[in-house]
């Protein structure tokens, strides 16, 4: 019963806020709103038990990479006065209805295809049990180690890239 | 009913109130500290030796007048120093003042809860910290708070990353991320973190004073180069929420300190049977007395250190610090291996 | 009872909010971030079913998408940022330069 509280509330907070960010004229209200949307999903995390991701999702989602499009939306609002960067929504009724068929299309095959009785899942590895972290923490160090490294190497390239990109000069 | 709401209610409440009065307390012990230390007396008209002085320092902000530059975005403008508050008091739900102890026959543990990835909590709510210190400056719409701003985020967002890979090698030490499991391991370890890893000890205090703007690293609110930093355009009661979210992550950054490497409630060489008489002082005691000398030291950095120049504390940051953390990190993992 | 049909609507329902968002929308950042709002509506179907499932495998693939997510948006980023040094604009419509 709590938990069907939560769960609606959070969703509504979580919907509510991601309209937001999509139709609000001012770029750093969205920001602000897309801020608000990720640490609703974190608290929805919390409530399906994954705490690691939940924290995971605060320090490099709404703590790193929001704060970096807010600098980004700075550095570009700088020069022009804040009315020049507010676009009309165009195509803004087609938009929704397609989306809108799109939605009920998604939610009809998850829920008849969810209905069939589902293929057994065999598990992977051995986790022992533990907390939240231990258990995902074995699950990347043991049987996830190649993926693990490979996004290292990928974080590495986005900042190498990133560095490179933004220079003023080579 | 009593043991899942009531109590932990009652717990916030008291933690609530007790940060708020002694944050307020910090500005009068840090102006009377300085002044020692600079061969006067300090406040000394308002109560007897200065007593009351936050009494009256909070009574002048209150009635003063509550400005908005006129450009000023009005909604960020407002909840600016809201969210420069708030993640230094959530954080206190996490950090543990004792050990269980049995009170009015009922048994209460003096923390108010202790979730699984408690350190990696605190790590998250100061990355959403800066949040408020960005707005604060970008809703001013003046060139000095935006500058200064842009400044102090990028220090905080920099020293971030120093301070959480330090972190990783106490995490390893201890073999989990809660701060109650933090302070057990260093009971089962008997020893206190601060003499195991020294070098990660003095990287969290170099980071912790970034992280707060504080001195040596105040550039970004210092007077004499940016008018004021990012909070020019406040008064009032809202200038008063961002001087006493400065305080309070001060007193927040003690506490994770104490906790993480001085072992927090417990006494020295903990676990050891010699020193058994230290158990007798209560554990909170030690908790506050240790923070206490901790916030002594924040004062005390701050009126003999000269101030770092900006383009040496982000090269402190990131060519000194982050290759140090690392390689504390890979020694740490490497004398854990070889010693179990 | 809260089924993981539920969080399936959820994330269908946020999923196409970002999809509006990313066809509706000409200033680059509000697209940048309407994909953002994609990515966490998969976080949200994974994690829900390794709730479900009882394996954690589903949270460590939510781990990889945040990880590459948070590298593209700093590219991406950069790009922006070098493209509007060079045109002055943020505007996806005038973003042309490969027109004839």
């Amino acid at each position: 019963m709590g938990q069907a509280i939560a769960f609606y509330t959070l969703a509504a907070f979580i919907l509510g806020f991601a309209v937001m960010v999509v139709s609000t004229r001012n770029t750093v209200h969205s920001v602000l709103f897309l801020v608000m949307n990720f640490l609703f999903v974190a608290a929805l995390y919390v409530l399906l038990g994954a705490q690691f991701v939940a924290v995971i999702q605060v320090l490099v989602y709404a703590g790193g990479i929001v704060v970096l499009y807010l600098f980004v939306v700075m550095l570009v609002n700088l020069k022009r006065p804040p009315e020049a960067h507010q676009d009309a929504h165009r195509h803004g009724a087609f938009g929704f209805w397609l989306s809108a068929a799109v939605l009920i299309e998604l939610v009809v095959i998850g829920i008849y295809g969810y209905a069939r009785p589902a293929a057994p899942v065999a598990a992977v590895a051995a986790v022992p049990a533990g907390g939240n972290t231990e258990q995902v923490g074995w699950l990347l160090y043991t049987s996830y180690l190649i993926p693990f490294e490979i996004a290292s190497m990928l974080l590495l390239v986005a900042m190498i890239g990133a560095i490179v990109l933004a220079k003023r000069e080579l | 009913m009593i043991d899942t709401v009531v109590i932990p209610l009652l717990k916030i409440v008291i933690v609530l109130n007790a940060t708020l009065v002694a944050v307020t307390y910090m500005v009068l012990l840090e102006r009377k500290v300085i002044a020692w230390a600079q061969s006067r007396l300090g406040p000394m008209r308002v109560g007897p030796y200065g007593i009351l002085q936050p009494v009256a320092d909070a009574v002048k902000l209150m009635i003063k007048e509550d400005i908005t530059p006129v450009r000023a975005d009005k909604w960020v403008f407002t909840i600016a120093p809201i969210i420069s508050m708030v993640p230094a008091l959530i954080v206190y739900a996490v950090i543990p003042f004792g050990p269980k102890i049995t009170l009015f026959g009922r048994q209460v543990s003096l923390y108010i809860t202790d979730i699984n990835v408690g350190l990696l909590y605190v790590v998250s709510v100061a990355s959403v910290g800066v949040y408020g210190i960005i707005l604060a400056g970008w809703s001013s719409n003046s060139k000095y708070p935006l500058l200064a701003s842009l400044r102090a985020s990028a220090q905080l967002i920099s020293y971030e990353v120093a301070v959480t890979l330090t972190l990783v090698s106490v995490i390893l030490m201890a073999g989990t991320l809660s701060m109650v499991g933090i302070v057990n391991a260093q009971y089962n370890q008997h020893v206190w973190y601060m003499f195991a890893q020294p070098l990660a000890f003095v990287f969290v205090l170099i980071g912790g004073l970034a992280e707060t703007n504080r001195a040596p690293f105040d550039l970004p609110e210092a007077e004499q180069e940016l008018t004021g930093g990012f909070h020019t355009e406040y008064s009032g009661m809202r200038f008063a929420l961002f001087f006493l979210a400065e305080y309070a992550n001060m007193i927040v950054v003690s506490s994770v300190v104490t906790t993480l490497f001085i072992g927090g409630w417990l006494p020295p060489f903990p676990n050891t049977p010699v020193l058994h008489f230290l158990y007798y002082v209560p554990s909170w005691i030690w908790f506050f007395v240790e923070s206490f000398v901790f916030l002594y030291m924040f004062i005390w950095l701050r009126a003999t250190l000269p101030r770092y120049r900006y383009d040496q504390l982000m090269r402190l940051g990131w060519k000194v610090l982050i290759p140090l953390a690392i390689a504390n990190l890979v020694a740490t993992g490497i004398v854990k291996v070889l010693v179990s | 009872m809260i089924t993981p049909t539920h969080y399936m609507v959820l994330s269908a329902a946020l999923f196409m909010i970002g999809v509006v968002g990313v066809m509706v929308r000409r200033n680059i950042i509000i697209i940048f971030m309407s994909i953002e709002l994609i990515l966490n509506a998969v976080n949200i179907n994974l994690i829900a079913f390794s709730a479900q499932l009882h394996d954690v495998i589903g949270q460590v693939f939510a781990i990889f998408v945040i990880a590459v997510a948070a590298a593209e948006a700093a590219v991406g980023l950069g790009i922006i940022l070098a493209f509007y040094r060079n045109k002055e604009t943020v505007n996806i419509d005038e973003m042309n330069l490969m027109r004839w």
